[in-house]
């Protein structure tokens, strides 16, 4: 097993580190870099859960290796409110909408809405629907969520 | 949204956050990936477990040879049974099995065979889940493979499972002879009998955070488990039980939890495995269970069917019912199965006096029966499903059958077939309220357009009671604790938990109200053993109504303290005081206050202030158990357009009545129905965890074990009738109907919308395939 020495910049922060060759980008964000607010929930690319974006597209980190990201730039959920606490727009809408319950998978949900909101192309609601279709939430029937995806197409886009 | 309300909320103080759709205390920390959950906790000199499971249904183990796997760099320790089986100290009875049915021999891992294909042979500790993983796949089992029993309907008569107990029937129920003697001479003269059997096929809870657990012993024997919980104290209480410990010397932890749905009410085998493990090598342990070990070796649920016979009168008003079930319990079942359960609760919403029941459950070898949400729901689908069958054989309709037959407030209080009390429920407001929602002529106009053009479009309808907050045996009470600190700052420890049910917001609310403060002053911890008193959790849609309860009577008792103090020091008659944001006044004139804050710091901090003989310090405690069982019911409707092509099914509507009594929080009920609604229709339209016929599992990831998508689902709409229960906030349980009632709901829509088929919908899940091939097999019939 071969170990390689990777630099990325994580929520702003450059970091340096040493990784096994087969290390998932999950591992590594959960465990070497102490950051376990993306979760694992199935490692095999389905469920969505460990959602994260690098170089601003929503990527299943369990299906990414950490050496790939060698360079990259990383966002996970713990990087998306501002500093003061203040909540990015996308989680206030989850919140207002009871869009989780457990709160397992939405790390996940936020990644992906987060990588559709701020990209330059305006998106609407029924694109932005079938995106989360590569999330599963056992917990809320999608009914919060697709209020807040409602939400979030009528709100002009800004972070 | 549709809203009628029988009387008032009963709280004394004005309800500024009951009823209130407030925002979640959890949400900011869970949001922004601040949650603790189970695989986020770590520890120093912390080893990482994976097993070794059986690949065989059924298997001698001859052997195993770890010699491989131990010498790999940075594996610390390869376990079989003989290795770790002697740990535990007392047999591993499931604490849901009654005194009376023999328990087989659980071991925490197998030893001498295999029992269904997942059983866990042996595990090995290594400093990291790769290597961990690497070296399992090198440890060698000599298996004798033998025939599984796979089929329960026919396990009777099969190879016994559980050798040891002598039988494959875990238990059988049935009315007493007499009974059933009455029950047939009204079937044998009554002027229609609809019979039915209802099959419906294994589903699985799968929350999104699988099991795990982290297990260390302290050098004096203390041993404190972080475990993935519904219910701490009852997994403490096990795990005490099992390895023969004093209560006070385990300590359960279990802060967010990532779903349960039943499946965390009571340990496994597997947890007990790695407590032995950790127990053994004497480091902390981790096993945080993969996905595929989830499909496999969890527990699953629902694999059952029943005969279902109705009695009518000519007017299609029932005489007489009968419940037949078989259900499979698989091998290692942490209850005897859901039967005796559903055949008490089957009568349901109707006015059924005649009613007799048999229910039978057998083991097989497929992985072991566990709860799963409103585990005896079995009863309201083959129900409701052969009400419908009934409706279109009298001719009549489904709504109006119903309506011949339900229990109305006249009838109230209502004594059941099977023993159970009904008072203060509206089945029939809901069934009214839901119907009243839908245009129901206008959908047959579109029903009967859209077949002229080949769209088969269908509507379906279901009833129910649901026996919430029961109050047997170690699920009968809840404790709530409450404490105003010298800061005014109010903690509440509760023992309900919370695997997403929203308790640290709901039971905020609840004693906000009752004491009059800011709701951000208050804060509920739950989730450690070593916190607070015993209590089960979740589970049995419990929370609002026994912990809500406890909160409410505990918050009372501490208002009361309040008032008792600041009237001595207002020199004021506590009759006259009263308490909003936090501040203590005399009715009427605000201007002569006190903060609750300085009441607090009186209490703690002066107390020789205090009235005379008073206890110093505002703390307060109250254990809270209900008197009966307290009922919750709900009519659903759902609207589906079935393509007779491609056999998929989509949900055009879903509409939902509902009677939990006083709501502490809108958006909680709903969130609690609404996912409860999708993993019903899930379970009725793709969810399946099947076998092959050598009892392979073939759900083994989530693209084979298919679960509702954000794509799939409809938009839920919620009527709400409000008929208070007599517990002390009015509440009544809601986490567990929608998953009961959803699935007889789409199904019958399904029908109702191949009503042109003649197909009898009666073998699930209605899954495209089924429907396909069930409308080729008409379709040949018919030529």
């Amino acid at each position: 097993m071969s170990d390689h020495t990777i630099q990325t910049k994580i929520n702003g922060n450059v970091v340096k580190k040493t990784v096994a060759a087969r290390k998932t980008l999950a591992d590594f964000l959960r465990v070497d870099c102490s950051l376990t607010g993306t979760h694992i929930g199935c490692e095999h690319g389905v469920c969505g859960a460990c959602t994260v974006m690098v170089d601003g597209l929503a990527v299943r980190s369990c299906l990414m290796l950490a050496v790939q990201a060698d360079g990259a730039e990383i966002r996970t959920v713990e990087g998306v409110a501002k500093e003061d606490g203040t909540l990015h727009r996308v989680q206030q809408a989850l919140q207002e909408e009871h869009g989780l319950q457990c709160g397992f998978c939405t790390p996940g949900f936020v990644m992906t809405l987060v990588s559709l909101v701020e990209r330059k192309e305006p998106i609407d609601e029924e694109e932005m629907k079938a995106a989360l279709s590569g999330h599963i939430c056992r917990c809320t029937g999608y009914q919060g969520i697709l209020r807040a995806v409602k939400k979030l197409t009528a709100t002009p886009a800004k972070a | 949204m549709a809203n009628t309300a029988d009387s008032p909320a009963v709280s004394p103080t004005a309800a500024r956050y009951v009823g209130q759709h407030i925002a979640r205390k959890e949400d900011p920390r869970l949001l922004t990936g601040r949650g603790r959950y189970l695989d986020d906790h770590t520890y120093p000199g912390m080893l990482h477990a994976a097993f070794i499971r059986s690949p065989y249904a059924r298997a001698r183990i001859k052997g195993i040879d770890t010699t491989a796997a131990r010498a790999v760099p940075g594996v610390h320790a390869v376990y079989t049974g003989a290795d770790i089986n002697g740990v535990v100290a007392n047999p591993m009875r499931s604490m849901f099995y009654p005194p009376t049915v023999k328990f087989p021999r659980f071991m925490p891992l197998s030893d001498i065979d295999v029992r269904f294909a997942g059983d866990a042979v042996a595990i090995v500790l290594a400093d990291d889940r790769y290597i961990a993983e690497d070296s399992a796949e090198l440890v060698v089992v000599d298996y004798e493979p033998e025939d599984p029993v796979l089929d329960y309907m026919t396990a009777a008569d099969k190879p016994l499972v559980h050798p040891e107990i002598g039988t494959n029937l875990v238990l059988e129920v049935a009315s007493p002879a007499e009974t059933k003697a009455d029950v047939e001479a009204i079937f044998a003269k009554a002027a229609h009998v609809v019979e039915e059997t209802i099959h419906q096929q294994r589903h699985l809870a799968m929350p999104m955070e699988t099991r795990g657990l982290i297990a260390m012993f302290s050098a004096l024997n203390d041993m404190t488990v972080h475990l993935s919980s519904q219910g701490p104290h009852m997994a403490a209480k096990y795990f005490a039980q099992v390895f023969g410990l004093a209560a006070h010397q385990v300590r359960v932890l279990a802060f967010d939890v990532g779903g349960g749905f039943g499946l965390k009410v009571h340990p496994n085998r597997d947890e007990i495995a790695i407590i032995c493990a950790a127990k053994k090598c004497g480091r902390p342990v981790k096993w945080v269970e993969d996905r595929m070990e989830h499909l496999i070796a969890s527990n699953s649920a629902r694999e059952e069917s029943a005969k279902v016979r109705f009695a009518f009168d000519k007017d299609g008003v029932i005489q007489a019912a009968s419940f037949d079930y078989m259900g499979d319990a698989g091998s290692y079942a942490w209850h005897p199965g859901p039967g005796p359960k559903a055949a008490e609760v089957f009568p349901g919403p109707y006015r059924i006096s005649k009613y007799a029941f048999r229910a039978r459950t057998y083991y097989t070898n497929t992985v072991g029966l566990g709860a799963y949400r409103g585990p005896w729901m079995f009863e309201t689908v083959a129900r409701e499903c052969v009400m419908d069958v009934a409706a279109k054989q009298l001719g009549i309709d489904a709504v109006e059958l119903r309506r011949r037959n339900l229990i109305t407030k006249a009838d109230q209080p209502y004594r059941t077939a099977t023993g159970n009390s009904y008072d203060r429920i509206s089945p029939d407001k809901c069934m009214e309220q839901v119907t009243g929602m839908l245009d129901v002529a206008a959908f047959r106009r579109q029903q009967a357009e859209a077949r002229k053009l080949g769209r088969y479009l269908g509507m379906g309808l279901s009833v129910y009671m649901e026996p919430t907050a029961n109050p047997m045996g170690m699920m009968a009470t809840s404790v709530a604790e409450i404490r105003i600190e010298p800061s005014g700052h109010i903690v509440v420890l509760s023992n309900t938990h919370s695997q997403g049910q929203s308790t640290e917001t709901t039971l905020a609310q609840i004693v906000a109200d009752e004491l009059g403060v800011d709701i951000a002053d208050v804060r509920v911890l739950q989730g450690d053993t070593a916190q607070v008193g015993f209590g089960m959790g979740s589970g049995g849609s419990r929370q609002a109504v026994i912990g809500g309860g406890a909160a409410t009577l505990a918050a009372r008792e501490l208002r009361h303290k309040v008032l008792t103090i600041a009237a001595h020091l207002m020199e004021a008659a506590k009759e006259d005081l009263t308490i909003e944001n936090g501040q203590v006044f005399v009715k009427g004139v605000p201007q002569v206050s006190m903060t609750v804050r300085q009441v607090a710091e009186t209490a703690y901090n002066a107390v020789t202030t205090l009235p005379a003989g008073m206890e110093p310090g505002l703390e307060a405690r109250h254990r809270y158990a209900p008197t009966g069982i307290t009922w919750t019911n709900a009519s659903h409707i759902c609207i589906v357009d079935v393509d007779i092509e491609t056999g998929m099914v989509k949900v055009l509507r879903w509409l939902v009545s509902e009677d939990c009594g006083v709501m502490i929080h809108p958006g909680v009920v709903e969130g609690q129905v609404s996912g409860g609604v999708i993993q019903g229709i899930g379970g009725m339209l793709y969810e399946h965890a099947c076998y092959d016929d050598r009892g392979n599992p073939l759900a083994a990831t989530m693209k084979d074990y298919l679960m509702p998508l954000a794509t799939d689902v409809p938009v839920i709409e919620f009527g709400h009738v409000v008929t208070p229960s007599n517990t002390p906030g009015g509440f009544k349980g809601a986490g567990e109907g929608g998953a009961i009632i959803a699935p007889s709901t789409i199904r019958n829509a399904i029908a109702d919308a191949l009503s042109p088929f003649n197909i009898a919908c009666n073998r699930f899940p209605l899954s495209p395939d089924y429907i396909v091939m069930a409308l080729e097999a008409a379709k040949k019939k018919a030529a």
